[in-house]
């Protein structure tokens, strides 16, 4: 297993575990986002959802290990890069001409993953946290989980925050996505520029569908 | 005095080699690793001789001035690379391409060695494959070629534009594998400042240490110079900026001889001046005149654009002049004749410029052939001048480029020291008065590659392996003169640059020693060499220290010897009362203006020999040829 | 004919040598639009010589973009704010009169400055020893011939090959990477057949030489490929970690 220890140090294996995990992750929020959408149809389909995941607790649990992992290890790799990378550097340029020859997307991954971090640390503390271990108003017990959403929601400074954290989310995928498919060696210059167009489209399609939700709840949606 | 033996091997021309080869001395292999030897330059040539002679297990030592042994100047050859494989069919042979050679050099090279050259060139070609350097293909994947000066043969290989790039860096790839395995230790940033003799063998350099100042000794069994040419003593050249003549004209001075130091070549095909704080020229590849038509106005000073000059008003010269060579006409031909309709009056807007025009190429061929033959080209020249060629013709002007001059070496590429071998454009062998086109690269790898390895074992195999160490006094002595000129250039303290005076030498030798030479204008060439000398040595200025990086000291020495390198050239084209290849001497040519060449008194090698301070003896090595009949060169 | 003359404030930076602290410093100058930026700063070494001052040091040899020694960062641009060219083809046309112009060494922790402009990329060498070509000896080659190569195959080889290890992939990169650089001279033989028996090897060496040396990671911002200077592709980079993921996997020993 050295050896792959090793790989995994290497710039190019620091590379591969962002990919890896990451790639989990885009899979992992498509599956949440379709979930979630049932928030559109009403406390039952919310609500039924929900349950339907609790009677497969088990492997929900394992999955959530799993996710749990990718997300300690994106973070902690991702950090460990952007530590490693200013460091390379050295002295900084007076004049920086990034602006021209990189998009923002790409320049920002680590403040955009470090408020997204904030915000999962946030989106942790209220839905995952109410609905597994501690539920002060016993919504959850009792299956009323769509509630605890529209409680949430209904704060409008918590919905904002929501709202603006997707955006930064969007801008984390839209790089995010095709910088795998770079790193796996999938870079062909015939394919490549569509590669860039969905990534672009699923960055979009996942910051808006998630910042609805709140958006929804917060123009009076649900109730 | 010594007489000048060029050990030609005996035996019919195509025989020598083989022959050779078989008769010379072998080093057994395990006595291989006992010999250290020092290899100056990393250059086509220097690059490819320390890496095949680390590949046979000597210890080489490899010096660059460069920070990298890739930034040589061979990198900037762009055309192309002959070799005699006939792959087109064409009727190519070794035969043929030694006789262009020996044609395009106007009877003034050594046949034996440009046959060798022919020889091996093949050889050379599936050496640089075999390394991986990505020659353009045809579709059906195998080598494609083009044409070049001088032939009427396809025998030029080509990677794009930057054929030179991608035989450098193949051959310093070679380089890179032998300092990985340890045969060869590779010194970057030093620059040789002389070279060591001891019992009269070369046994060393002193270099200094461009980064750190200090001079330092370096012992081995032999030297090679593979240090390039000598082009910047017109300050204005091709060559890059760094390109210098310190290491052969140190070796000089120490007792090498220097061959035909007149003949230059001026390229035809360089992007024209436009100021005072020109740097350097940009040479157009001379590839450009496979498709290129050259054209100046009938009329002179005409000041009217390119495009407004009907076609009957234009005068194709080369064409008109030389039909059946037309715009391939070589080097000297085609440099001589733009300087004669410029000295008329009739260059572009009356100045000094021609143009190459590519408009009949791209109605022909579509503008994306030609962008695929020389895309690279056309960017380059819209860079520097901001003009698009795809929709006026270019404008070119000569420009000193190469040196077929350099020290004088035998067939061995041994120089009359033993033990100073002299590789590629640093020697003087293979290319006579004038050098064909896609010639430097095929000789410089050929010496490399295919000489030296055998020729370096014949000579060790008669040398002891016992290693002079550098505390020996004649290494104390040489490195303390290195060190007090140095002071000395410190401690002018003048009013003037170094960049100001090189500039003044470079007109004059420009004005008297270029395209055009006479008599009045050499002799006064010397006298006016002698004052930049002299105010040189009062009043340079050149600020900072010795033992720091110091730019302008490294300037300062190189221009100290391009003023006794520039005498030196002025004095053998006035001995040389003839006209040959790139040497014009005006008083010899025939009343068309063609060059007039005196085979009955110049057919030989002028070596120099440096005898003191504005003096040299000259040496003869007689030039036979049994094989190519010398006759006026033609290319009508 | 003649161009009118420009009138710029340069603010270069000046280093003594590697040990010392750098700063910037002001100069203006008069140049003619028809120069080139380097001839620019030997002009301005020329007065300054003439001061006695000790003349801005930078490094630049053949001056047609082929050798890759000169680099300067130019108003935050590697060889400057045009695409394509090294900084010895920029020519002073492409800049305003009255402009303001800062000029910047390449800066890398594996580039150190040595002096003003002057910086040590023999990393990028040391990079190439270690693996950087095909293992053949002088002599003993099949004909050029043998093997046919397909041209658009060859063609891609020399796109990888035109790098003139510059290093402003380096020096652009926000993470200092010389991924690209390596990436090229590793495509080069992974496409090519020539390069096929060390095609392994050969890239797991260069890689760990590379991180050895203090570069930084990739993170495929891709703005090396905007500012190399011969257009060097990004692809390569992918091509590099594909053969690199392929080494790990492919590889006979256990522990490497």
């Amino acid at each position: 297993m050295g050896w792959f220890l090793k790989f995994l140090n290497s710039s190019i294996g620091k590379k591969f575990m962002m990919a890896v995990t990451g790639s989990f992750l885009l899979i992992f929020l498509i599956i949440h986002l379709v979930g979630n959408i049932t928030l559109f149809f009403g406390a039952g389909a919310f609500n039924t959802y929900v349950s339907a995941l609790d009677t497969i607790k088990p492997l929900i649990r394992v999955i959530e290990v799993v996710l749990l992992g990718a997300f300690v290890l994106h973070i902690f790799n991702g950090l460990r890069l952007w530590m490693e990378n200013k460091k390379a550097r050295g002295i900084t340029y007076k004049v920086n001409g990034s602006k021209e020859n990189s998009t923002i997307f790409s320049r920002t991954m680590a403040i955009t993953g470090s408020i997204i971090l904030i915000f999962l640390v946030s989106h942790l503390a209220t839905f995952f946290w109410r609905f597994n271990v501690h539920d002060p108003m016993g919504l959850a017990t009792h299956h009323q989980y769509y509630d605890v959403v529209v409680y949430f929601f209904n704060i409008w400074w918590y919905s904002i925050l929501y709202v603006v954290a997707m955006i930064f989310l969007g801008y984390h995928l839209n790089h995010g996505f095709q910088s795998a498919f770079q790193t796996f060696g999938w870079n062909h210059n015939r394919y490549f520029p569509t590669i860039k167009i969905i990534g672009t489209i699923y960055a979009i399609i996942m910051a808006l569908g998630f910042a609805s939700m709140p958006i929804y709840f917060l123009l009076g949606g649900g109730n | 005095m010594a007489k000048l033996d060029s050990k030609i091997p005996a035996g019919n021309i195509s025989e020598k080699w083989t022959n050779h080869k078989f008769n010379m001395k072998l080093v057994n292999p395990s006595n291989k690793r006992k010999f250290d030897i020092i290899v100056v330059g990393t250059g086509l040539a220097g690059a490819s001789a320390a890496a095949s002679l680390g590949e046979l297990g000597y210890n080489v030592k490899a010096f660059t001035f460069h920070d990298s042994a890739r930034r040589a100047h061979s990198i900037a050859a762009q055309g192309g690379i002959n070799a005699s494989k006939n792959y087109q069919n064409d009727g190519d042979s070794d035969f043929r391409l030694f006789y262009d050679t020996v044609k395009g050099g106007d009877f003034r090279a050594r046949e034996a060695n440009v046959h060798r050259l022919a020889e091996v060139s093949g050889n050379i070609i599936d050496q640089c494959v075999a390394q991986g350097v990505p020659f353009a293909r045809d579709y059906g994947g195998l080598l494609d070629n083009r044409s070049f000066g001088g032939a009427q043969v396809s025998r030029t290989f080509y990677a794009r534009g930057q054929t030179g790039q991608q035989l450098l860096l193949g051959a310093v790839s070679a380089l890179n594998r032998q300092v990985d395995k340890g045969s060869v230790k590779l010194y970057l940033r030093r620059e040789m400042l002389d070279v060591v003799i001891i019992d009269g063998a070369a046994k060393g350099i002193v270099v200094r240490n461009l980064l750190t100042g200090e001079i330092e000794k370096y012992s081995a069994h032999a030297v090679v110079l593979a240090t390039g040419g000598y082009s910047n003593v017109f300050f204005l050249s091709t060559n890059a900026m760094n390109c210098n003549a310190t290491a052969i004209w140190r070796a000089h001075k120490r007792g090498a001889y220097f061959a035909n130091p007149c003949f230059t070549q001026i390229h035809p095909t360089c992007l024209p001046l436009h100021g005072e704080s020109q740097s350097k020229l940009t040479l157009m590849s001379e590839s450009l005149r496979n498709d290129g038509r050259v054209w100046v106005s009938k009329k002179k000073a005409d000041m009217r654009n390119p495009a407004d000059i009907p076609e009957d008003e234009r005068d194709y010269y080369l064409e008109r002049k030389y039909p059946s060579f037309g715009n391939l006409a070589p080097r000297d031909i085609s440099s001589r004749a733009a300087k004669e309709v410029c000295d008329e009056g009739r260059g572009v807007k009356g100045g000094d410029a021609v143009y190459l025009d590519f408009k009949d190429a791209i109605n022909r061929l579509g503008q994306k052939v030609i962008e695929e033959r020389y895309g690279n080209l056309f960017e380059i020249y819209e860079t520097i001048t901001g003009e698009n060629p795809y929709k006026s013709p270019m404008m070119i002007y000569p420009a000193p480029h190469y040196t077929m001059g350099g020290l004088w070496v035998d067939y061995n590429l041994m120089s009359n020291v033993p033990g100073l071998f002299v590789l590629g454009e640093a020697n003087f062998s293979d290319h006579g008065a004038n050098r064909l086109g896609a010639s430097a690269l095929m000789q410089g790898l050929a010496d490399g590659y295919f000489v030296i390895p055998y020729t370096m074992g014949n000579y060790l195999a008669g040398d002891k392996p016992t290693l002079v160490k550098t505390d020996h006094p004649e290494f104390e002595k040489v490195a303390k003169e290195v060190k007090d000129l140095t002071n000395k250039l410190l401690s002018i303290k003048g009013k003037r640059t170094v960049d100001d005076l090189h500039k003044q030498l470079g007109r004059i030798m420009w004005d008297n020693v270029g395209m055009g030479r006479n008599e009045a204008g050499l002799k006064k060439t010397i006298e006016q060499i002698r004052q930049v000398k002299e105010e040189f040595w009062k009043n340079v200025t050149i600020p900072g220290s010795g033992d720091d990086v110091n730019q302008t000291l490294e300037r300062a020495g190189r221009l100290v010897d391009y003023f006794e390198l520039g005498e030196l050239m002025a004095l053998d084209a006035l001995d040389r009362k003839e006209s040959c290849g790139g040497h014009f001497r005006e008083e010899y040519q025939f009343e068309d203006g063609e060059a007039k060449r005196d085979d009955e008194n110049y057919s030989y090698v002028a070596a120099w020999e440096f005898a003191g301070e504005n003096k040299w003896n000259l040496h003869k090595e007689e030039l036979k040829y049994e094989y190519v009949k010398q006759a006026i060169r033609s290319y009508k | 004919m003649k161009a009118k003359k420009l009138n710029l404030t340069l603010n270069i930076w000046r280093q003594k040598n590697s040990k010392s602290v750098g700063s910037f410093a002001e100069y203006k100058v008069q140049v003619s639009p028809d120069a080139s930026f380097l001839e620019m700063l030997d002009e301005l070494n020329n007065t300054l010589e003439l001061k006695g001052e000790e003349a801005v040091h930078f490094e630049s040899d053949c001056r047609e973009g082929i050798c890759g020694t000169c680099g300067l960062v130019i108003n935050g641009h590697a060889h400057g704010p045009l695409p394509k060219i090294a900084t010895c083809q920029l020519h002073m046309r492409n800049f305003k009169d009255g402009e303001t112009i800062w000029v910047e060494p390449f800066r890398a922790k594996a580039f150190p400055v040595i002096k003003d402009l002057m910086v040590d990329r023999s990393g990028f060498d040391k990079i190439l020893q270690a693996g950087g070509y095909v293992s053949i000896n002088t002599g003993g080659v099949p004909d050029g011939n043998t093997i046919p190569i397909q041209k658009e195959v060859s063609s891609l080889a020399m796109d990888a090959a035109a790098c003139i290890g510059c290093g402003a992939c380096v020096a652009s990169c926000k993470n200092a990477s010389a991924m690209l650089f390596v990436s090229a001279k590793v495509s080069q033989y992974a496409l090519l057949p020539q390069g096929q028996p060390e095609r392994y090897r050969r890239v797991e060496r260069m890689v760990k030489v590379m991180d050895d040396l203090g570069f930084g990671s990739c993170t495929n911002t891709y703005a090396c490929e905007a500012e190399c200077p011969k257009g060097i592709s990004v692809t390569n980079i992918a091509r590099m970690n594909r053969d690199f993921m392929m080494a790990k996997i492919k590889s006979k020993e256990v522990e490497v």
